[in-house]
């Protein structure tokens, strides 16, 4: 029976052995995100953000370090924090030192204790883990590690422009809350409760509730309960198909206000909405494409476009990650003394190629940038979405957020 | 460990363990051993960690599925409330600094796992078949909502995580590194394997076959059919709780993806693949499965969909799993007559693993040709690279799939006919299905 | 008050889509003794089915067309897959149709890719028929409710009034015996199941455009079906259709009403903590019923097991 083991793993390992041809000068970067199952649209279009980032923002201009290329290499983590685990050995195994990854806080958080141990235990092959988009606040706060870099903005300043955005409607009486029962949209309630209790203490939060995440076949229940309360605008935290069905259940139910999303845009999301979300789906994120910020911004969204015909930017937050990756890599002049590139990285402050600035803080690793309210619309748009009539337009913008938002990071250097 | 739990073992080895029975288990505890020196990177020793982890879920979960015949959906909660109670043990030694050596903490998720089990085994075990079923599937649907509920416990969607390294040292060794891991998974899953087995063997494990097969006769011999299912019960949660141990100790975290229906289900399929009538039967499973789940996702994005057709072919074609497909030769082998079906095998058997293999290139083809990005026509497969958007690369395929299925067809009559032959003189049996 | 009206309609909606996936599984599990796990997969099949009909001949065309389509690759899923594995025992069988659910997810993302397909409900039913209150009820709500209990209606009367269902009846409780009679039994098991996988699709030609068209609904509903039929009682159809009510109604209530577990507990006397993050009950203190709605139908599906093995309405043991 045991030969089968020695010869199963014997085939397992030559065929990791044929997908590590290692390139002595490539800098590779590994994309732990799910690949296959129900939340790989997510995945596999942030992979195609990120190679197409590498391919044009880096590789295109002559590499880093006079000619290293960068080089993407997608690793399948099926959601689950067991296999990013594994996926995430692996990609150590095969000389990676940067793990790019976003999907769910709850496995960056299994990423980053893991790194954190793993760098501990093997300071010869230490790795960097890039968060592109895995927003619980703890992250950079009491979860905080040197090794641990965030590109989005998180949930509290995320809420914090979101809020300094409703406080200026002056019709706004009654709000209500709702999100997935985790860690994440508990984040997202507390910060809309206290936020708008600071800014706008006369506005009332009619409902603020949680409901299990990825459970609920039918949401006309929750709708019914929203227009009942007589709210003026909803927020909620809610992805993929839980933020759908949300959202269609509410408009069917006769809302008239707004809806604030963290994630109401984009793999399908836009397309499903369509002519219904008109005026009703506003998105909280950086970098809105519409309207353009700059002609390299267009030329840049552009040849993504041509290229991934089935693919958006939906992350602009990934080119500044590779833009910002680059540069640290010069500054450091090496791309595997990790400690180095995350020295050049604290603290670093870059020109986003989606216009404004961006700083990453050296306390806690934390990106400050600029936070826009987009909304759903067919009109005046340039860069569509999910192959639709319909796309997000700038609203408007909160310019570096969160500049001083406290944290309580203790950061332990090497 | 060769011979069979099903009724057809033909050796009568109820008693102690002979000289031929012991042997597998040194060649096994021998090769375990020198496993490491020939693949030495991290990440084989990770994959194989999670392979002894899961062969140890596995075993335990054919305790109930394969020698009791209770059909479980929820027993993930027994091995990751083993886990999860494992971790807090973890970072309470660390907290309290108390001297406790981390080789010992699967036993607190042993016994963990067997307290689960009793509670939920005195009301479920009252019936088998479906109800059984369905009360462990709504058990296990219920415990994986309240973990992410119940956050002090579960520690919510993020899960429990802990570090491994703070209890005493054993020997001077501290387990920072995976090889000292390795050894330590290895050596539990040696003793939980050598265990389960010796249950099997007890009056109580040849009970349960017993009542898998016949209840109402066992209750005529004077057995409580009820009782047998809750022993085995009790015991298959024990080593589940062991194998929630290891994870603990590997990977250092437990979310609630170790309790959820998907993990749940995926070792049902993994017991089932590799054979429930044979006691290694869940070993081939389980490494298997490891094999496709972390190597196979690393080639292709469709590996899903070839672990359904796998799972699909196999329950149609060889209901015995991969056991069983290796113990139908057992007969032919004591005829002395394995060589004459090497010339067969290497006529339909090589045609048809190339027409899969041509089949699965098509569909990576087809993939590459709908969603690859624009521009970016080039692919390669087994290291040729072409264009997806050639005819080329398409006859290619399409003729080698079919010719060599053609092939495969036109010589099965004579593996048939040889496989008939050498399975004479020997009774008819059923390769293992129960 | 008001709001009772509208979640009992919402309920019934959610109840009777149950009850048309309930409805087939129900015949099949009790006729051939098969957990079809694949069941909610053909929903899902029906779903994506009508959406790409509706983009070339609209709507309607496809409320008549997938459920049919469905129910031919459930009739030939039983005739070339099922049948072979039926001799080797049930778990087998079981093990078929979770790879088949495994392998039809994957299909469908294979060819409708994995995001959510924009699959709406025909123009004439997008409005809204009525409002209680500030709550507007959507026209294709009652279309929903009108064609569930169409073919509630048709099931009842097919089952007790032809010669068929008699038969079909019959083979539930004596299969041998049927067959002695010379009637066909592998033939009507494969009328039953096509029939219970159409019945799937049909609920999910109308269920799309209202739940979403996306590769996870068929796991979102698969096992509450089989919570839904064991509670019911298996094979009995007035068992499926007051379950799958009652865990509409249940689901629809408890996500409606923010009943707070610290106001029952202090009710019955308990203090609440001062230093709620400290407690080690926190989670108990701070619980609504929304929370977990979507979980109460196991719970009950357990607690009917352990006292009633046979459920609501059936009448052998499970």
């Amino acid at each position: 029976m045991l030969k089968k083991t020695t010869f199963g793993v014997a085939a397992a390992m030559a065929m990791t052995m044929s997908a590590s041809v290692a390139f002595a000068d490539t800098v590779k970067i590994a994309f732990v995100d799910p690949l296959s199952g129900p939340f790989s649209p997510t995945g596999t279009n942030g992979l195609a953000e990120f190679e197409f980032a590498a391919e044009k923002l880096v590789n295109e201009k002559g590499g880093v370090l006079g000619g290293d290329m960068f080089e993407i290499v997608g690793f399948d983590n099926k959601m689950s924090p067991k296999e990013s685990l594994i996926q995430l050995q692996v990609a150590i195994d095969q000389g990676v030192r940067y793990i790019a990854q976003g999907n769910s806080s709850g496995i960056a958080h299994a990423i980053t204790d893991a790194v954190n141990k793993h760098n501990k235990r093997n300071p010869d092959d230490r790795v960097l883990f890039l968060n592109y988009a895995a927003v619980d606040p703890a992250l950079t706060n009491d979860a905080c590690n040197f090794w641990h870099f965030r590109f989005d903005a998180n949930a509290d300043i995320k809420m914090d422009a979101l809020t300094d955005v409703m406080a200026k409607d002056e019709s706004l009486k009654k709000v209500y809350v709702i999100g997935q029962d985790y860690s994440f949209g508990k984040a997202v309630a507390a910060a809309a409760v206290s936020n708008l209790a600071e800014k706008r203490p006369d506005v009332e939060i009619v409902g603020n509730e949680l409901h299990p995440i990825g459970k609920v076949k039918d949401f006309t229940p929750y709708a019914r309960k929203i227009v009942s309360s007589g709210a003026d605008a909803v927020i909620t935290g809610n992805w993929g198909a839980d933020m759908v069905g949300l959202g269609k259940a509410i408009i069917d139910a006769g809302f008239e206000g707004p809806i604030y999303t963290y994630y109401g845009a984009s793999n399908g999301i836009t397309r499903t909405f369509g002519e219904q979300g008109t005026g009703h789906i506003f998105l909280v994120s950086e970098g809105a494409v519409n309207p353009p910020a700059s002609d390299r911004m267009i030329e840049y969204v552009e040849g993504f476009e041509a290229k991934y015909p089935d693919h958006d930017i939906t992350q602009p937050r990934i080119a500044n990650t590779i833009e910002m990756l680059a540069k640290a890599i010069n500054e450091a002049g090496s791309a595997t003394d990790v400690v180095k590139v995350a020295t050049a990285l604290e603290g670093m402050e870059h020109d986003s190629i989606w216009g404004g600035k961006l700083f990453m803080r050296p306390q806690d690793h934390q990106i400050i940038q600029n936070v826009d309210i987009q909304e759903h619309t067919d009109q005046d748009i340039m860069f569509k979405m999910d192959a639709s009539q319909w796309g997000m337009k700038m609203a408007s913008e909160v310019e570096m957020a969160g500049m001083d938002s406290p944290t309580t990071c203790k950061m332990e250097r090497p | 460990m060769t011979d069979t739990t099903s009724t057809i073992s033909q050796k009568r080895s109820y008693g102690g363990m002979t000289t031929g029975a012991v042997a597998p288990w040194i060649i096994c505890t021998v090769l375990l051993v020198l496993l490491p020196y020939v693949f030495q990177s991290s990440s084989a020793l990770t994959i194989m960690n999670q392979m002894a982890i899961t062969i140890v879920f596995a075993l335990a979960y054919n305790m109930l599925l394969g020698q009791g015949g209770m059909l479980s959906f929820g027993h993930a909660v027994y091995m990751g409330m083993g886990g999860f109670m494992c971790m807090h043990v973890m970072n309470w030694v660390e907290a309290e600094s108390i001297p406790l050596p981390l080789p010992f903490l699967p036993l607190f998720g042993g016994l963990f796992g067997l307290g689960m089990a009793t509670i939920i085994g005195a009301f479920s075990t009252r019936a088998a078949g479906t109800v059984f079923a369905m009360i462990s599937l709504g058990i296990g649907e219920l415990i994986a909502s309240c973990s992410v509920i119940i956050v002090a416990f579960f520690g919510g969607e993020e899960g429990v995580s802990g570090d491994r390294t703070y209890g005493l040292p054993v020997f001077g060794y501290e387990f920072l590194t995976k090889i000292e891991v390795y050894y330590l998974t290895a050596g539990w899953l040696v003793l939980s394997a050598l265990l389960m087995y010796l249950f099997s063997r007890t009056p109580v494990g040849r009970m349960a076959n017993a009542v898998r097969d016949n209840p109402e006769r066992a209750q005529f011999l004077g057995y409580s059919s009820r009782w047998v299912r809750f022993y085995s019960f009790c015991a298959s949660g024990f080593f589940c709780g062991v194998a929630g141990g290891l994870f603990a100790i590997n990977f250092e975290i437990l979310t609630e993806e170790n309790l959820n229906l998907a993990t749940s289900g995926s070792i049902l399929l993994i017991t089932f693949l590799g054979g429930v009538g044979f006691f290694f039967g869940p070993i081939i499973g389980a490494i298997v499965f490891t094999l496709l789940q972390s190597v196979l996702s690393l080639q292709t994005e469709l590996w899903q969909m070839y672990v359904g057709a796998l799972f699909v072919l196999t329950v149609m074609y060889f209901p015995g799993g991969l056991a069983g497909v290796i113990m139908m030769h057992a007969a032919p082998y004591k005829l002395g007559k394995l060589k004459d079906l090497i010339v067969p095998y290497i006529k339909t058997v090589l045609p048809a693993a190339v027409g899969i293999l041509g089949l699965a290139c098509f569909c990576e083809i087809m993939f590459h040709y709908k969603h690859a990005a624009v521009g970016e026509d080039d692919m390669s497969l087994f290291g040729y690279v072409f264009s997806t958007h050639s005819v080329l690369p398409w006859v290619v395929v399409i003729s080698v799939t079919v010719v060599s299925f053609l092939i495969a067809r036109r010589n099965a009559p004579e593996l048939r006919d040889t496989w008939a032959n050498s399975n004479i003189l020997t009774p008819k049996k059923d390769g293992g299905a129960q | 008050m008001e709001l009772v009206f509208v979640i009992l309609i919402d309920g019934l909606v959610y109840g009777l889509l149950l009850f048309m996936l309930s409805s087939g599984l129900t015949l099949i599990f009790s006729m051939m003794g098969v957990l079809n796990f694949a069941h909610a997969s053909f929903y899902m099949l029906g779903a994506y089915f009508a959406y790409q009909i509706s983009t070339y001949l609209g709507f309607w065309p496809g409320l008549l067309v997938a459920p049919l389509i469905v129910g031919i690759a459930g009739a030939g899923v039983e005739r070339y897959g099922l049948r072979k594995v039926h001799q080797y025992g049930h778990v087998p069988e079981l093990i078929f149709t979770f790879g088949l659910a495994l392998l039809i997810e994957e299909i469908v993302q294979f060819f409708w890719g994995k995001n959510q397909v924009p699959y709406d409900a025909p123009e004439v039913l997008q409005f809204a028929l009525f409002s209680i209150g500030t709550n507007e009820i959507q026209a294709y709500k009652v279309f929903m409710i009108a064609i569930s209990v169409l073919i509630f209606l048709c099931l009842l009367y097919v089952l007790t009034k032809t010669r068929v269902g008699m038969i079909i009846q019959a083979a539930l409780s004596y299969p041998r015996t049927v067959e002695a009679l010379g009637h066909n039994v592998p033939f009507i098991f494969m009328g039953v199941f096509g029939v219970g996988t159409a019945l799937a699709g049909l609920a999910g030609v109308i269920a799309g455009p209202q739940l979403g068209t996306f590769p996870g609904m068929a796991i979102l509903l698969g096992s509450i079906v089989f919570v839904t039929i064991v509670i019911g009682g298996l094979g009995s159809l007035w068992g499926a259709l007051v379950a799958s009510l009652l865990i509409g109604w249940m689901t629809t209530f408890a996500a409606s009403y923010n009943l707070a577990m610290a106001d029952i507990l202090m009710a019955l006397g308990f203090e609440m903590p001062e230093e709620m993050s400290e407690s080690a009950l926190r989670d108990l203190w701070t619980l609504t019923l929304p929370q977990i709605g979507p979980i109460l139908p196991y719970l009950l599906m357990v607690v009917i097991l352990v006292f009633r093995p046979y459920g609501l309405f059936g009448k052998r043991d499970a």
